[in-house]
């Protein structure tokens, strides 16, 4: 079941749903968890192999994958944790204080 | 046709849940629930019921358990006392919040300490704050009765709350007295089929249940509504009382008048020593005073309307706690009479008793004193002590 939650926070008491059951599976991706990060992962692609352990470990599957390949970071829900780049055996991400993206896009 | 037996309050009980043959039971052993949990365990073992008995290293898991099981959409039931009620804490607020229509028997055994296994109400009335309906027996034949009840009003679509069944440790659960039993057929047919609306088995529609809420925060909201539907429950409550009465010649509903009508002083009490207090009632009558007895079935919802209608013609009231709410004004019930009467006219003067703590015996002079208690405050118009204690050693 499609939930629309679009005014959920104007809800009435008696609006939710009985129990604060979620009527819709896996929508926790509504919930944009990118703004938690202080360091984004960068990858480096000339020295990634693609063996695909970040997109393993990553808590948040936000590595995104596709025909076998890193594609990208999904940075709306990325948290920042890091976990993929201690993880990688080719050192091929770095993880970058969220404050230089911060200034690119001021300049 | 209801068969006339002799059993203990617990095993009338266990003959209620295999009656009821509940999907799933996840309950742990502790005195004096033990032997419900014994007998329903032989009843599975046997091949006597369908359920699924889950056996669990604490009574912590035996309600957590409950919860993912009744969240599945399974009818849920569990059974414990004292140490096992508080053991179960933070999940009976779960259970509560989630809507799971789990039913409990809590057989009413004082929380230590000095370790105590004997009878009070301070396991019960620790968890009156849990969101649960709390039904109270006088005896065997109504707990097992209120058993049968417990799973229609618990179920039932204006409520979906789970309820806990309360009974007096020892007095009720061991002292083996005569009850009727109903037919198997008349119990299935009275308790019909379960049929969850949105649980986690059902595949076509999934659901998350228990999710995280603090972000957006809806908790305050999801609160009033347990507050509004546990007060709908009254009527609930009332309408299986009848129509269990139909079946069993037996009428329940949310506290029993006992010569009440045209009585001039009152008690109101909990449990088995309402068998008790009615004896020296009926004693009373006999030596014409005029003696009346309220015995509180539901304490939660708590039926303050009501029982102010029904108590406000009296003088003098007495009100029987068996449990302590250290360093508050008088006990828990005590507390909440006296608050629905605030706003009366002509209220009647209320007094509260603490009695019976740690399994202390309540006996007839002790019930006797209190109505003479009251006829003294009639008389004179002065209260001696509002809150005193019954039996202590002083
Ligand atoms: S930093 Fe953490 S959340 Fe972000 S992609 Fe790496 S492992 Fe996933
Ligand atoms: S772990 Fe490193 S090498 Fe492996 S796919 Fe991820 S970025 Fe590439």
């Amino acid at each position: 079941m499609k939930w629309d939650i679009k005014n959920i926070k104007n809800w009435k008491y008696n609006q939710h749903l009985e129990g604060a059951l979620i009527p819709e599976a896996g929508n926790a991706e509504y919930y944009k968890t990118g703004g938690w990060r202080t360091e984004r992962p960068v990858i480096d692609k000339e020295k990634c192999t693609n063996c695909l352990f970040c997109w393993i470990f990553c808590p948040d599957t936000s590595v995104i994958v596709e025909d076998a390949k890193i594609k990208e970071f999904d940075y709306d829900h990325c948290k920042g944790c890091g976990v993929c780049a201690v993880e990688c055996p080719k050192s091929a991400i770095s993880m970058i204080d969220e404050n230089e993206f911060k200034k690119q896009e001021n300049t | 046709m209801a068969k006339t037996v002799a059993l203990t309050g617990n095993a009338a009980c266990a003959q209620a849940m295999r009656q009821i043959n509940p999907d799933v039971v996840a309950a742990y052993p502790i005195t004096p629930q033990t032997t419900i949990v014994e007998e329903f365990a032989t009843f599975v073992a046997n091949g006597k019921v369908n359920t699924e008995f889950i056996n669990v290293e604490s009574e912590h898991s035996a309600m957590s358990a409950c919860v993912g099981a009744s969240a599945a959409g399974a009818r849920v039931m569990t059974t414990t006392s004292s140490q096992g009620l508080a053991l179960m804490w933070e999940i009976l607020y779960i259970a509560s919040s989630l809507r799971l229509p789990i039913v409990m028997h809590n057989v009413n055994r004082t929380l230590s300490g000095p370790i105590n296994i004997h009878c009070d109400h301070s396991d019960s009335m620790g968890a009156r704050d849990a969101g649960w309906i709390q039904l109270f027996c006088e005896n065997a034949q109504e707990a097992y009765d209120t058993t049968i009840q417990a799973i229609r009003i618990a179920e039932n679509k204006n409520v979906h709350l789970p309820v806990m069944i309360l009974y007096d440790g020892f007095i009720i659960s061991h002292a083996i007295t005569r009850l009727e039993l109903l037919e198997d057929e008349d119990v299935k047919k009275f308790v019909g089929d379960y049929k969850p609306e949105k649980y986690l088995l059902d595949i076509e529609n999934p659901v998350a249940v228990g999710s995280f809420d603090g972000l957006h925060g809806f908790y305050f909201e999801h609160k009033k509504v347990q507050n509004e539907v546990i007060e709908r429950s009254k009527d609930v409550i009332v309408k299986v009382g009848n129509e269990y009465g139909k079946l069993s010649g037996r009428s329940y509903g949310l506290f029993e008048e006992y010569k009440l009508d045209d009585a001039e002083v009152g008690i109101v009490v909990l449990g088995s020593t309402a068998g008790t207090a009615k004896l020296v009632v009926d004693q009373m009558r006999d030596n014409n005073k005029k003696v009346g007895l309220l015995k509180l079935r539901s304490f939660r919802p708590f039926p303050a309307k009501e029982l102010f209608d029904s108590l406000k013609k009296l003088k003098a009231l007495a009100v029987l706690d068996r449990s302590s709410s250290t360093g508050s004004f008088g006990g828990p019930l005590f507390g909440e009479i006296r608050s629905a009467f605030y706003d009366g006219k002509n209220s009647p003067k209320i007094i509260g008793y603490i009695y019976g703590l740690g399994g202390r015996d309540v006996s007839l002079n002790d019930i006797e004193k209190v109505c003479n208690d009251l006829s003294d405050i009639v008389k004179t118009g002065k209260i001696k002590k509002e809150i005193d204690y019954l039996g202590v050693r002083e």
